[in-house]
């Protein structure tokens, strides 16, 4: 994650974690950088959190990003964003 | 060992065509029959070196490449479909711990005693409560300093009375998520197994895949250093489907060779007229080639994946659904090969008593849709084909 001025909001990531991940731990204990997978999260909800994340932040993932490893943290889940923004 | 058209290979395909014809073909029948583990097979392997097969040449092994080790795979499935799974099971442990036990002193020791003793590997990775689901665990690593407990209740692990070690998954520790999975080698003497159930079934009966309550003790060295999840998406699941399908299409080919000589048979006792098997022949060669050439561009495709060593690649949505489809694509062909090629040969192939029976090569056929079931990756694939995009 890059500088303190982010233009993607981590709060709106977390709130749709919590919406679509179905994680098994509480988003509150989980570090930008934990794997959420660790924490529960299945490729049946990595669909249900895409979709949610490609229409709130009016984006659209390339197949070259759908990959286990940039649903892997909220980290990667918001750089990815940010990519995708610019 | 260099590539698939080397001297070298070519060599080592004869020796394996030799044991196949001399002795894997010989018992395939009788550990059909009683359902019992290929020890002659799988003993004639171990002479010709080939359970340590895929490990480098640096620590010992021959080297071969996926291609490679998915032709040896094919070459099997001709003699018998049970040697052929139990082969292509243990090299997909193999290939698990030479890909990933990284700078590891315990696993680069265990790969030397592998290539030294040709020992078997099996596997314990469904568990009885998860469904089938083999990325959640109910068991876990309990560990205390340097040493570890594990027991779980497996209801399969093929050829488990006969391997020589095991490796098994299992939750990270006993406070992890189910999804946070380690793998684990055991060696032979840290674990009891208590069989639970029999292995009677329609095919594959030399897999003899029973279920079990194992028991077990270890050191924490015995944990392979990354997650389970990385060695599934790079390793287990590819070489998986891959040796499998490839395997599986020795068992065709084998069942259309069979048509193939019931054909000709035919065909000498009129030569002006073709026998009317003939068009099926025709048929099915090229439901044949259909299948292998699916295979093919697959495994070359994960072959380069291997030679770029992008890991993140291998997490690619779209390749892990081209894999299940080949998975998938290759169970159904099978079937359909082998149907197609009762059909040409007539009541003799359905016979269990003559020499040109297919018996065996269609219980063993329909058994492809059901290990690892085709609904469930099929149900998975239509999940991931929600965020997937052809790309041109």
């Amino acid at each position: 994650m890059r500088g303190s001025g982010r233009r993607v909001s981590v709060d709106k990531i977390k709130q749709i974690l919590v919406q679509h991940g179905r994680l098994s731990s509480d988003i509150s204990t989980l570090e930008n950088s934990s794997d959420l997978y660790n924490a529960g999260l299945t490729s049946l909800a990595t669909v249900g959190l895409m979709l949610a994340l490609e229409d709130e932040f009016d984006i659209e993932f390339p197949d070259s990003m759908l990959s286990r490893k940039t649903f892997s943290s909220i980290e990667s889940i918001h750089d990815a964003i940010e990519e995708l923004q610019q | 060992m260099l590539g698939i058209e080397s001297q070298e290979f070519l060599e080592l395909k004869n020796h394996v065509v030799r044991i196949g014809q001399q002795i894997i073909s010989k018992y395939a029948a009788d550990v059909d029959r009683n359902a019992r583990f290929p020890v002659e097979s799988v003993n004639a392997l171990k002479e010709l070196k080939l359970l340590s097969a895929y490990v480098p040449e640096s620590d010992g092994g021959m080297g071969l490449n996926i291609l490679q080790i998915s032709k040896i795979c094919e070459i099997l499935g001709h003699y018998c479909g049970s040697t052929a799974m139990i082969y292509s099971m243990h090299m997909i442990q193999v290939a698990c711990i030479v890909h990933h036990s990284g700078e590891s002193a315990y696993f680069s020791s265990y790969i030397k005693k592998l290539v030294k003793e040709q020992r078997l590997m099996a596997s314990a990775t469904t568990e009885i409560g998860v469904g089938g689901d083999l990325r959640s665990s109910i068991c876990a690593v309990e560990t205390t300093a340097e040493s570890f407990k594990l027991d779980k209740k497996a209801p399969v692990i093929s050829y488990g009375v006969d391997a020589d070690d095991i490796m098994i998954t299992a939750r990270r520790s006993p406070d992890s998520a189910k999804s946070d999975q380690v793998h684990v080698i055991l060696e032979k003497g840290q674990y009891e197994l208590e069989q639970i159930s029999d292995w009677d079934t329609l095919g594959f009966r030399g897999t003899c895949s029973s279920g079990f309550n194992l028991t077990s003790s270890g050191k924490t060295e015995q944990i392979l250093p990354v997650p389970f999840a990385d060695i599934l998406s790079q390793t287990m699941h590819p070489f998986a489907h891959l040796t499998w399908a490839s395997l599986w299409s020795g068992i065709a080919a084998d069942a259309v060779n069979i048509a193939r000589a019931s054909v000709k048979k035919a065909a000498l006792q009129n030569i002006e007229m073709p026998p009317i098997s003939a068009i099926r022949l025709g048929e099915v060669d090229s439901v044949l080639q259909t299948m292998r050439s699916n295979i093919t561009v697959a495994v070359e495709e994960y072959s380069q994946l291997l030679q770029n060593n992008d890991t993140n690649a291998f997490t690619n949505f779209g390749f892990g659904i081209r894999i299940n489809n080949i998975k998938v694509s290759s169970s159904e062909l099978i079937v359909d090969i082998v149907g197609k090629a009762m059909l040409i040969s007539g009541i003799s192939s359905y016979r269990n008593d003559s020499k040109t029976s297919l018996s065996r090569h269609i219980r063993d056929a329909y058994g492809t849709a059901l290990m690892v079931n085709n609904d469930r990756i099929l149900l998975h694939n239509s999940t991931l084909l929600l965020m997937h995009k052809e790309e041109v």
